[in-house]
């Protein structure tokens, strides 16, 4: 789970890392009153889950009321894409804060390791831009270093990792620790990304954070109550339902609805579609169980999308039996009233069984296949080009 | 042989008393795995079906002989749990429970790594040796004992490829599910390590999906340590950059983690990479045959 910008600095905040105060605002009103208290020149942010803000227009320093109030109505309600092509991501909110006197820009963050299963330290002199480019340019500038899992991370070994990065002399004592603090909230708050892009250094030599990006482990929002409230907004209405529903669902682009069991198989029944020439609308696992009830919720997430024109069931029964899925698929299809074609394909445990159930259930607009890739294959014909 | 599992293996299941662990515990046993112990705290000194339950891993060590450890707990109590297998004595432990934080998984890891036990998963389906042994939770219908080793981080798309290689008519040393977490207790190398080394294994067949560098950091070590023909396939061409695709593990960051990638790393070294789950298993039968 990702932090918008603002979450990630009330974070810091509570960990005593320096961050600038500031407001959020759902509203140019709200907005400009921020301004007006915060006073000027004071930063205009888009709270978006994406990086390359600034490049798309998402950030503006206001000088004056009347470029607080433009700069608001400009950016609320802009589309903004990630620089992978992510999203387009819609701003819905702006944080307000005070403008800093910047005298030198770093890179701070602390990061999961997946491969050294470590915490990874990573210092650079070279902050304010895309770390990616300087990490490709010169590798030298981006100091990294392990976290002993076995030992405390403490200001010694931050000290050196910033000194290594060539950090001013001066601001190396509070950068380290900003740098412990840092590794601190990814322990203590689950964090398995935080990235400080700029850290700064201003004019008084006082180092604060700039901006944020904290990936949280969703795994550990148990512990986290605080955060497990900002987990249950969703951006998207259609994984909203989702979520509601209990179901792993991402909503993709394409016309071919999908749900199948299993995430590995799912993924793999995505790529077999688009293989085969179509456009998945969604990613579903409908899990271990995939009783009646979770087909029937499942097939009214993948229908709230309007592009979807036809959809695969593409189900390997392993513990789940297919005669069950095959009841449920056909009560899920008179409970939700389908109206665009279905595909289904069953095998495993009780596919023999599960295939008979449907044949005489003789459903109007279902079609039954006994192979993943003859069912993408018919999907795909189904589901035509998309309109 | 086979790996991991086998004929040697006397298990004890943390959760036995608990409806999943029964279920799949007793399965195990029913397939003929030496199920000697369940754990439970306070249940101590129960049955599950004639299987006597202990209040620790130790005791189940201890009093009942248990070499291997399965972890079916909830997932906010698992990290405890494979923390007290790692102590407990036994060789190995595969831990089945999906969703446990990472950073638990982060310092469950490390204990593991400096007690030498073998951790296998979480989030994972477990390891079945067909016709020996199965730990976990995999459908063992759909494999038949053979030469071909397969380590996969998924699930159904493993039974999906064991199905498609018993349809052609070979079947498995052992299958080895690694689990879909961000950190496991085993990777793709620790495991074809083990298939390099055994000798019924003829072939491995390796699944992953978009995410981390473990496939990226197997080619390099297919390269330089396997002698075995090695057949991947890979999960997640289609999915988009940023988004959790069910596994916690399966997410790509910025550019990092594609299955491309993943494609492109393994390819260079060599290891044919199927376009679908039915394509990897009809490479691996014909490799097999020519071999």
């Amino acid at each position: 789970m990702d932090l918008l910008e603002y979450q990630g600095k009330q974070l810091f905040a509570k960990h005593g890392i320096p961050v600038p105060s500031g407001e959020v605002a759902d509203t140019v009103e709200e907005a400009v009153a921020a301004a007006e208290r915060i006073g000027y020149p004071c930063a205009i942010k888009a709270q978006v889950l994406i990086g390359g803000r600034g490049k798309a227009g998402g950030i503006k320093i206001a000088k004056d009321v009347e470029e607080a109030r433009a700069h608001a109505d400009a950016i609320l309600g802009m589309d903004i894409v990630g620089p992978h092509g992510e999203g387009p991501f819609r701003v819905d909110q702006v944080w307000i804060e005070g403008g800093s006197d910047i005298a030198e820009e770093y890179y701070a963050s602390i990061i999961l390791d997946r491969g050294e299963k470590k915490l990874l330290a990573m210092v650079s002199a070279k902050g304010g831009m895309d770390i990616e480019a300087v990490a490709a340019e010169d590798p030298d500038a981006l100091v990294k270093r392990h976290v002993d899992p076995t030992q405390a991370f403490d200001a010694a070994a931050a000290r050196s990792i910033a000194a290594d990065a060539g950090l001013a002399e001066d601001a190396l004592d509070e950068a380290a620790e900003a740098l412990v603090r840092l590794e601190e909230v990814a322990r203590e708050e689950d964090a398995t990304l935080i990235e400080v892009n700029p850290l700064i250094v201003t004019a008084g030599r006082d180092v604060v954070a700039l901006d944020s990006k904290v990936t949280i482990d969703g795994n550990a929002l148990f512990r986290h109550q605080d955060l497990a409230e900002v987990a249950d907004t969703v951006d998207d209405p259609h994984e909203q339902m989702a979520k509601e529903k209990g179901l792993t669902y991402v909503k993709l682009d394409g016309n071919v609805g999908i749900l199948a069991n299993g995430a590995g198989l799912c993924m793999s029944t995505l790529d077999v579609v688009a293989q085969a020439g179509g456009a998945p609308a969604n990613f579903l696992d409908a899990g271990g169980g995939s009783k009646a009830e979770a087909i029937v919720n499942a097939l009214e997430v993948i229908t709230s999308d309007e592009k979807v024109d036809a959809i695969l069931f593409n189900i390997f029964g392993g513990i789940t039996r297919c005669d069950e899925i095959a009841k449920g698929i056909i009560t899920a299809s008179e409970q939700t009233q389908l109206q665009v074609p279905l595909v289904v394909r069953l095998d495993g445990t009780n596919s023999e069984e599960g295939r008979a159930i449907l044949r005489e259930a003789n459903l109007p607009n279902m079609h039954e296949e006994s192979t993943m890739l003859d069912a993408a294959r018919k999907v795909v014909e189904l589901a035509g080009s998309g309109s | 042989m086979s790996i991991i599992v086998g004929e040697n293996t006397k298990l004890a299941v943390s959760g036995l008393t608990g409806r999943e662990g029964s279920f799949h515990g007793l399965r195990n046993k029913a397939y003929g795995t030496d199920l000697v112990a369940g754990v439970t705290p306070g249940k101590g000194g129960q049955d599950v079906e004639g299987t006597p339950v202990f209040d620790t891993i130790k005791e189940a060590v201890t009093e009942a002989g248990a070499n291997t450890s399965m972890i079916f707990v909830p997932a906010r109590f698992a990290a405890a749990a494979i923390d007290e297998a790692i102590e407990s004595g036994v060789e190995t432990v595969i831990a089945i429970t999906e969703g446990i934080p990472v950073l638990d998984m982060l310092k469950t890891y490390w204990k593991a790594q400096e007690a030498g036990v073998r951790l296998i998963g979480p989030n994972c389906p477990g390891v079945l040796s067909p016709g020996k042994a199965n730990v976990g939770i995999i459908p063992a219908q759909f494999f038949d004992p053979g030469p071909i080793g397969v380590v996969s981080k998924s699930g159904t798309l493993t039974y999906q490829i064991g199905n498609e290689l018993k349809q052609a008519g070979t079947g498995n040393s052992s299958i080895v599910g690694i689990g879909g977490d961000p950190i496991v207790g085993s990777d793709f190398i620790d495991i074809l390590k083990l298939y390099e080394a055994d000798p019924e294994t003829e072939l491995i067949v390796m699944v992953g999906e978009i995410g981390g560098d473990a496939e990226e950091r197997a080619a390099e070590f297919i390269a330089a340590e396997v002698s075995k023909p090695v057949v991947a396939y890979i999960a997640g061409f289609t999915a988009p950059p940023g988004k959790q695709m069910g596994h916690a593990g399966a997410i790509i960051s910025g550019s990092s983690g594609t299955a491309q990638a993943k494609k492109d790393a393994l390819e260079a070294k060599g290891v044919r990479v199927g376009e679908s789950p039915t394509e990897t298993a009809a490479i691996a039968a014909e490799m097999l045959r020519s071999l």
